[in-house]
């Protein structure tokens, strides 16, 4: 029989969430503005002086859902590293491991709080973003839907980081050496299209590639990879995350001696 | 009387080796203080954190309600507290939202009366809106008991519950510990203050070593492993004892001028014993300038025990 505790999900997802209101100058203005910047230096001023645009798409708005993915991804595995590392680190961790909450109900919490602060994110950066470029949206509902999978996934990633990591230090690397780095090399600012080869190829490779393109067909209707692919690639690196944390969960890995 | 918690064989060995404990088998019974007692690293903490899921036992059982802990964890956690050794919570938070979360993670529904009468019973209520950084060592060592008081639960771990809290604030926590026990309440806690199990404690467990060394009412534990001591300064110093005094368990000390009595039973046995050698000592024309009498405490016992142990 499977048991779900719904009050403990709700109790440990608005202790997150108001978490996250707390100290909202840097879990939610931080990322707006730093996003806001990029559409205005590259958007509005260097886009402006792009007259072919790329893609077939204006500059300042091809750009939008690669700077919009780029928030998602770093921001989602920050919040979820940190939402499940704090408890850890301060040893705070006791509670839930000795409530009557399993793996459902934890990931549903801290995870979908996570998410659910990314979510938050993408709403403001979209709605400011109108102030700075003309963009379009042909397909909203799989533009949501992308975003939530997207969200989730890396909410899950960073759970995963905030289990794994025993430092600080840790928590930071993997977002700033290597989530930004292949978002930047991910086709957030050209077209891989623009790549000769063999970069193309090796351009291929990356992950983030398949993310960006699949958020800017929802945006445009065209990438330079089939939302089939890209919709394959998120779900298959959902599959992975949900699969490890079912593992450490069972095991105990990190959280239980 | 009914055992609310059964550990068989419980052992724990860790991933580099240590063996924090070695078989261990328990009984609490239901509506008791019980006192574990036992130096640093004994394996107190990983007992207590085996029962809570903190720890994964490599071997053995634990029954807590007359259930399997690994078959039903979550309807058996529902009915177990637990107040961590560490001042561990988030302490940007309210002290009200943290007592609240502690309540609704263990799948109650709020209940704003309950949350006040257990800060009001812990002098906690006027700092319902502080935010836990603000309070004082004491004030957060209470919150913690608060938190795991918010669910209500049938059982509670008090993992060194006093330990750096001042004396006028830790008889008031033992006071609140107490009250538990009236209200049905069983407390399990693990202390290093042996003073705060003796003031306690129903039954007095001592751990060391990962071995569970003894388990006894605190009282039978006095009374069997208890001694009265006994200094009497004599008037005079003598070179031997008499001959007068052989059937006492008195020794010559400090240079003679002192004779030693260590004996009895714990439960005052040791006093009329005393009372016989002041006659002897007042028969064979000894006299004496003053004398000191005193019970061991549970600290000298358990010292003692210890000590054997490791002889």
């Amino acid at each position: 029989m499977i048991v779900f505790n719904v009050r403990s999900t709700w109790t440990i997802y608005k202790r997150e969430v108001m978490r996250a209101l707390r100290t909202a100058m840097q879990s939610i203005l931080g990322p707006v503005l730093t996003t806001m910047l990029y559409f205005v230096v590259f958007g509005a001023a260097i886009g402006g002086r792009l007259d072919s645009g790329m893609a077939g798409v204006n500059y300042g708005a091809f750009i939008v859902p690669g700077l919009l993915l780029l928030t998602l991804l770093t921001e989602s595995t920050s919040n979820g590293s940190f939402g499940i590392y704090m408890p850890r680190f301060t040893g705070a961790i006791y509670e839930p491991l000795s409530a009557p909450v399993g793996v459902g109900e934890t990931l549903v919490g801290f995870v979908g709080a996570a998410a659910t602060k990314s979510l938050i994110l993408a709403a403001i950066i979209l709605v400011t973003a109108t102030f700075f470029v003309d963009y379009t949206i042909i397909h909203p509902l799989y533009a949501l839907g992308f975003i939530l999978l997207v969200s989730a996934s890396f909410s899950l990633f960073g759970f995963i980081l905030g289990i794994w990591a025993d430092s600080f230090e840790k928590l930071g690397v993997v977002p700033v050496l290597i989530l930004v780095p292949l978002t930047f090399l991910g086709g957030t600012f050209y077209s891989i299209d623009m790549l000769p080869e063999p970069w193309r190829t090796i351009a291929m490779v990356n992950p983030v590639v398949y993310l960006v393109n699949g958020l800017r067909w929802c945006f445009y209707g065209s990438s330079d990879v089939s939302i089939g692919v890209s919709l394959a690639m998120t779900l298959v690196f959902l599959a992975i995350c949900v699969g490890f944390i079912a593992w450490i969960f069972k095991t105990g890995w990190r959280l239980r001696t | 009387m009914d055992s609310i918690l059964e550990i068989r064989g419980l052992t724990k060995v860790y991933p580099g080796g240590l063996t924090a404990l070695q078989g261990v088998d328990l009984d609490i019974r239901k509506g008791e203080i019980f006192a574990l007692l036992g130096p640093n690293g004994a394996g107190k903490t990983t007992l207590i954190g085996a029962v809570c899921g903190l720890v994964r036992p490599t071997s053995g059982t634990i029954r807590a309600f007359g259930e399997d802990m690994r078959t039903h964890w979550r309807s058996l956690r529902a009915r177990i507290g637990l107040v961590p050794q560490e001042l561990a919570t988030d302490m940007f938070e309210k002290v009200i939202h943290s007592v609240n979360y502690s309540r609704g993670l263990f799948g109650l529904a709020p209940d704003p009366a309950k949350i006040e009468e257990i800060l009001r019973a812990l002098s906690l209520w006027d700092k319902r809106d502080e935010q836990i950084r603000a309070l004082s060592g004491g004030m957060k060592r209470r919150l913690l008991i608060a938190k795991a008081l918010a669910h209500e639960p049938e059982l509670l771990f008090l993992d060194e519950p006093t330990a750096g809290v001042d004396v006028e604030l830790r008889r008031g926590m033992w006071q609140q510990i107490a009250k538990l026990r009236e209200l049905g309440t069983t407390v399990i806690l693990t202390t290093h203050y042996i003073e705060e199990a003796e003031e306690m404690a129903d039954r007095v467990g001592i751990i060391q070593a990962g071995r569970i060394r003894m388990v006894e009412q605190k009282a039978v534990m006095m009374k069997q492993l208890g001694r009265t001591e006994a200094r009497i300064t004599l008037a005079r110093p003598l070179a031997q004892l008499p001959g007068t005094l052989n059937g006492f368990s008195v020794s010559l000390t400090d240079g003679g001028s002192e004779l030693s009595y260590r004996g009895g039973d714990g439960a005052g046995g040791g006093k009329a014993e005393v009372a016989d050698l002041t006659k002897a000592l007042i028969a064979a024309g000894i006299d004496y300038t003053s004398l000191d009498i005193r019970e061991s405490s549970l600290e000298e016992i358990f010292v003692d025990l210890l000590d054997g142990a490791e002889q």
